[in-house]
């Protein structure tokens, strides 16, 4: 009997056991927690430069860091345009921290980035040079703020109501900005060349005697009133029972329904003020179909990789601004083809190493005791 | 002229009907791919190193091209590198237990990087005669029905005959049965005895690859053998399309086309550029729409698959 | 009777985290018997149980199956070995029909080609020709029929692979020979509890199970349901099967099982026959030492009325009364236990009250005792609108680190949850909270690392004081507990007794919903029956039998119900 049940089965090997099995950690010590990330990037680094090294025959390798940091570091001007980057995406990252905290999956960042740009630019067409500069950039920032909430609010509603997935609408929207923005270019552009060249006004740059920095400066105020925000605020604390569990808060006359809407509002006008940052606070305002450029997607990597803590976001993205920056003038000097593109790869592996290491974190992996036989 | 318009809108539609039939096949098992674009991008490229391998093999004499060896080359390379995409979200989301909308995301940003950057370095001289292949169609456009149905190169057939056989491998075999059951309820269909990480594996790598054959066909097909960025988009859409088609590819045959005559109207219709764009948005309205009727109308077999976007650990306690 | 053992576990030991599940557990089964797991909620039965069915892997220890050492490391292995497992939740999915979950991970019936080949070379070797001409043609033949021999095991895989409209011939049988009433073609989402569980067993027998294992199966069946699920596990033991029932019911144990092995907080005490035992015995070795379960029950002092509820109706999702025409009144100074088999309503009727569950008709008044009684209605009003009317309500959820607490925050945030409202303030006061959350784990023994130690990392006791804590800080005049010693051990059970005892004698309306019978008997004053969501009767608990209780909680009085409540 025995021996017909092993064979029928087949699939039972005696006297095998698995090798390992996996154990959800319960906690793990700050120091080695740091020590798996660190040595992710520089794993990610380190696999950078072969490619680099790859590509230019195996004399690049060195030469590869050295770009990195003079692209990041190298001139005033470079460092400049690294803390610009680091103020938007810090910003859009900033935004989409409260909805993930209450664990809505809000990956419409893009287009509440870009239709705020949009209603921006918006604001300059129809009212540039017909009201002084203040006035105006009051104007785009309020229009910029109610824009980026309505896209925000928009799939809020719908979750709320009717629990509509929230992942799949806000990406949708973001295609829908996309083509406002193409559409509403397109008809400005009267020469027909699908392009809205610099505008005339509506920029605050050097406004308040901070050329540059002062995207930095707002960016940096904002970092410290959501830190505030999701630690010390009734909202805050209400955003993260909802994350944790609807029933709890249900069971505690939260207004689950109110509590995700208001906050997607947040997250909006955040993305608001970010979209309001790219046209304003650049000295060259303009908007086109790429002008956030796949920032909200980064921004989302980012929130989830400094696990929703603004301080340790400040960090993150400074990282990965500085990955963007520098591997980008590493692909220009060395002349290896679409700069762009090999940001993207640089930062790609960064992303894709930093979050498979996570499940060192989590997880255990548990070798079975040899016994003897 | 209304007749070119609908051909182009089945030709055009192929891409996400790849896209879509691949996606579905990877929600289907309960994870959410939202690195499809980047994976479609990799199929494109997989395309392209495919058939510069190829011509390189007969000497890139355009005389000796051999028709069904030149697309099943570009096909096997587009599957293979796409596979591989599919096979990087899948050890990631599935063995390492990651988020999967954030490896979803950091590999639309990996694999679109690496094939713009990439392809450059491929020399791409006498892909216009491969291309040809791809395009030929398999019955002269000589009336109507043979303009609108029968113009087509094989890949717009193959997108079909694909979707079919997977909608009904998902409705009518034990194999279908499984995999669905994973999607929405992987702790069920464990304790059935299914090989859950098996099933797991083998949607995500032939949902990646599946996929991968709407990259091949944009690049080798679609802009003959030229390389242009606009992929991501479509990625989108494809994504979209599994929606619209609520996990069933047989109605994604049908929501793909409609896609693809609403990606290309602007062009046909003789309005300005701006409204051109607007008509562009209407894919990604509707799929709203579809998305939000769904939810509201709440019907339990035309929901996402119940276990979409979470990790399946079955030690849990 | 046959006594071949079937199958052993040998030292096994799994742990979750610092949580030791299963300690060194041994046990045997043998052919042909009904052998009853028994232990109290918590004693790890169930886990013990899932390293069986393959759902978990023993950390240490052996599984022997037919004497041979063998691995479980997936459900399929368990089958593979003929070991079926009936969970307590459902492994159904909901979308497909029944004929699809019984089916669902079958395998094709084994075919080797190597095999089959064997046979056809030995059946052919017997009539081989000699000359030469049909020697040849012998063996053409031979080789076409092995060259087919691939293609057509592929064909049956494919044929087998094809959802056929027949698949459900072979299930008909099954059921058709147990006497199971099923419509295989309704989908799970549209069924009952108990055809769930029907689909449920029908799975594991069609998989041709050999030994088969009951999660608590009696927990949501009627007593016919009950007789007829025994009926068939004699009818299986009988045919040879062997078969594991976990559960907790005395009477059950005494009424089915040939042996019964005792667990005690994950390690195994006992295997004694049936026979030779009594529910005496058993209860002392589940329990451990012999408890008194004197608990201490002092007069209401002073009970007035707190809490009417009037024709309470509820509709679930399914359009079935969850609660119909639920009538009584809770007062100060008294407990009253609700009892009832699991999913009768009691969870539908506390949420009702807590304002968290949409009511379809009914009353339910409460009298403010700050306001010398005054009426306050508190139909269809949310929690937030009960607190604001001056309703001093306290509610210990069955589910505590679902809806009482959260799991991933601290002691000082789970404190919170009950005040973090108050105040006009934007920003959250953690002060107080963390002096509370010092004084509860202070005097009511919360063993933990600190107060900002996440509770999830608490175990259940700790858990449910913390949660018992928070909520009788808040000085309720009504307090509503969901099964507050599920899964909790004696000394932690009697610390919750004594906590419920005090607020009674606070002058607290207390309402608690258990499901031991001797507990509701000794510690409430009044114990309130329902059966399928309407309330069977009302009975006194000083002098209430326990097989009064339980016949009223599997069949409704007739007439002179009316009476009993009337009276009281």
């Amino acid at each position: 009997m025995s021996l017909k049940t092993a064979a029928a089965g087949g699939n039972v090997k005696h006297h095998k056991e698995p090798l390992f099995h996996l154990v959800k950690r319960t906690d793990i010590a700050t120091w080695k927690k740091w020590l798996i990330r660190i040595v992710t990037v520089a794993a990610a680094l380190l696999l950078s430069g072969i490619v680099c090294a790859v590509l230019t025959d195996g004399s690049n390798f060195i030469g590869f860091y050295e770009q990195l940091f003079r692209g990041a570091f190298g001139s005033t001007w470079r460092i400049q345009v690294l803390f610009q980057s680091w103020a938007i995406l810090m910003c859009i990252s900033l935004a989409v921290t409260p909805a993930f905290k209450m664990r809505f999956w809000n990956i419409g960042a893009e287009g509440q980035t870009l239709i705020a740009a949009l209603a921006s630019v918006t604001v300059i067409m129809y009212l540039g040079g017909k009201v002084p500069n203040a006035v105006l950039i009051l104007v785009m920032l309020a229009a910029s703020i109610l824009a980026g909430a309505v896209w925000g609010a928009i799939p809020a509603i719908f979750k709320a109501q009717w629990g509509t997935n929230e992942t799949l609408f806000t990406l949708m929207m973001n295609y829908v900005a996309t083509q406002l923005v193409l559409f509403s270019v397109n008809a400005w552009a009267k020469d027909g060349s699908g392009t809205l060249g610099v505008l005339n006004y509506g920029s605050f740059d050097g406004l308040f005697g901070l050329e540059y920095i002062q995207n930095v400066v707002f960016v940096t105020v904002l970092t410290v009133i959501v830190f505030i925000y999701l630690k010390f605020s009734k909202h805050g604390y209400e955003l993260e029972v909802v994350g944790e569990s609807v029933n709890t808060a249900k069971y505690i006359g939260i207004n689950v329904k109110k509590v995700i809407i208001r906050t997607m509002i947040f997250s909006g006008v955040m993305c608001g003020f970010a979209g309001f940052l790219l046209v304003g606070g650049s000295p060259t305002p303009t908007v086109n179909g790429t002008l956030v450029g796949g920032r909200g997607f980064t921004a989302i990597l980012v929130s989830w990789l400094s696990k929703f803590s603004p301080v340790a976001m400040v960090f993150v993205t400074l990282l990965v601004v500085f990955l963007e920056r520098g591997s980008s003038q590493a692909a220009n000097s060395m002349r290896l083809g679409d700069t762009a593109a090999f940001e993207d790869i640089v930062v790609g592996l960064f992303f894709l190493l930093i979050i498979a290491c996570e499940f060192f974190i989590n997880y255990k992996v548990k070798f079975r005791k040899k016994e003897g036989k | 002229m209304f007749l070119t318009f609908l051909r182009n809108a089945i030709r055009f539609s192929t891409i996400f009907l790849f896209g879509s039939t691949g996606e579905t096949i990877t929600e289907k098992s309960g994870h959410l791919n939202l690195g499809t674009p980047g994976i479609m991008c990799l199929g494109a490229l997989g395309g392209c190193v495919g058939s510069r391998i190829y011509l390189n093999s007969i000497g890139s004499d355009p005389a000796l091209i051999n028709g069904f060896s030149a697309v099943m080359t570009g096909v096997i390379f587009a599957m293979i590198f796409a596979g591989l995409g599919g096979l990087l979200y899948g050890f990631l989301t599935i063995t390492l237990r990651c988020n999967q909308n954030v490896t979803g995301l950091a590999i639309t940003t990996f694999g679109a990087g690496a094939t713009n950057f990439f392809i450059t370095y491929v020399d791409r001289t006498g892909f216009n005669y491969l291309a040809a292949k791809y395009t030929a169609p398999i019955s002269p456009a000589s009336d109507w029905f043979s303009s609108i149905f029968l113009s087509h190169g094989v890949l717009v057939y193959s997108a079909i005959v694909l979707a079919l056989i997977v909608a009904f491998v998902m409705k009518k075999t034990r194999t279908g049965l499984n995999l669905t059951a994973i999607g929405e309820n992987p702790a069920t269909a464990d304790a059935a005895g299914i090989n859950v990480t098996g099933y797991k594996y083998v949607s995500c790598v032939l949902g990646g690859a599946v996929s991968g054959l709407g990259g091949l066909f944009y690049i080798m097909d679609y802009l003959y053998g030229s390389w242009e960025y606009s992929i991501d988009a479509m990625g989108w859409l494809a994504v979209a399309l599994v929606i619209f088609s609520v996990w069933k590819p047989n109605w994604g045959i049908l929501g793909s086309i409609l896609f693809g005559a609403l990606y290309i109207l602007p062009t046909y219709a003789g309005v300005n550029f701006s409204i051109q764009e607007l008509v562009k948005m209407v894919p990604y309205a509707v799929t709203i729409i579809v998305l939000v009727i769904t939810s509201i109308v709440n019907r339990r077999e035309s929901q996402p698959p119940a276990a979409l976007g979470l990790s399946y650990f079955r030690e849990e306690r | 009777m046959d006594k071949t053992i079937a199958l052993e576990l040998r030292h096994i030991t799994k742990t979750f985290g610092e949580v030791v599940a299963n300690k060194d557990v041994n046990l045997e089964l043998y052919r042909g018997e009904i052998l009853s797991l028994l232990g109290e909620n918590g004693s790890g039965k169930t886990t013990l149980m899932n390293m069986i069915s393959g759902i978990y892997f023993p950390d240490e220890g052996h599984i022997l199956a037919d004497g041979k050492e063998v691995v479980i490391r997936s459900p399929k292995d368990a089958f593979a070995l003929k070991i079926g497992m009936i969970h307590q939740h459902f492994k159904l999915v909901d979308v497909f029909t029944a004929t699809d979950n019984i089916i669902l991970g079958e395998h094709m019936p084994p075919y080797s080609v190597k095999e089959e080949g064997e046979k056809i070379i030995a059946e052919a070797n017997g009539i081989k020709p000699v000359k030469g001409n049909e020697k040849f043609l012998w063996g053409l033949k031979l080789g076409l029929k092995l060259t087919a021999l691939p293609f057509i095991k592929l064909g049956k895989k494919i044929k087998f692979d094809y959802l056929s409209k027949s698949r459900s011939a072979r299930i008909e049988t099954i059921a058709a020979k147990y006497g199971f009433e099923i419509d295989l073609k309704k989908k799970i989402y549209d069924m009952s509890v108990s055809e769930k569980q029907t689909v449920e067993i029908i799975k594991v027998l069609y998989r041709g199970a050999e030994i088969l294992i009951l999660d608590e199966p009696t927990a949501v069946l009627t007593p016919q349901e009950i007789d007829k699920l025994f009926a068939i596990l004699r009818r299986m033991r009988d045919d040879g099967k062997s078969i594991i029932i976990i559960t907790h019911k005395l009477n059950e144990v005494m009424a089915i099982s040939d042996r019964v092995a005792v667990l005690r907080k994950g390690e195994h005490i006992a295997t004694v026959n049936t026979a030779e035992t009594n529910e005496k015995a058993l209860t002392e070795m589940m329990v451990g030492e012999k408890v008194d379960l004197n608990i201490d029950r002092a007069e209401p002092v002073d009970p007035k009325d707190r809490l009417t509820v009037t024709d309470l109706t509820v509709v679930n999702r399914d359009g079935i009364k969850a609660l119909d025409g639920v009538s009584f009144t809770a007062r100060s100074g008294e407990i009253l236990g609700i009892a009832g088999i699991a999913g009768s309503g009691q969870r539908e009727l506390l949420e009702s009250i807590a304002g968290l569950q949409k009511t379809a008709g009914g009353d339910i008044i409460y009298f403010d005792p700050a306001k010398e009684d005054a009426a306050v209605d508190l139909m269809q009003k949310t929690p937030v609108e009960i607190r604001d009317l001056g309703v001093r309500l306290s509610f210990v959820p069955e589910d505590r680190l679902g809806m009482g607490l959260v799991g991933n925050m601290d002691l000082v945030d789970n404190m919170m949850l009950r005040s973090y409202q108050k105040g006009h303030s934007l920003f959250v006061d953690r002060k107080n909270p963390k002096h509370l959350a010092e004084d509860i784990v202070g005097r009511l023994h919360v063993n933990t690392p600190g107060v900002r130690t996440p509770v999830r990392r608490l175990s259940g006791g700790n858990v449910q004081k913390v949660l018992v804590g928070r909520e009788i800080a808040a000085a309720p005049t009504v307090l509503m507990a969901a099964y507050p010693v599920r899964g909790l051990d004696i000394n932690s059970s009697y610390m919750i007794y004594r906590l419920l005892n005090e607020q009674k004698e606070k002058g607290v309306a207390v309402i608690y919903v258990g499901e031991d019978l001797d507990v509701l008997i000794e510690l409430c004053d009044r114990i309130l029956v329902l059966c399928a969501g309407k309330v069977s009767g009302i009975v006194d608990g000083r002098g209430a039998k326990k097989e009064e209780i339980g016949l009223m909680m599997t069949k409704l009085h007739g007439g002179e119900n009316g009476a009993t409540e009337e009276a009281l």
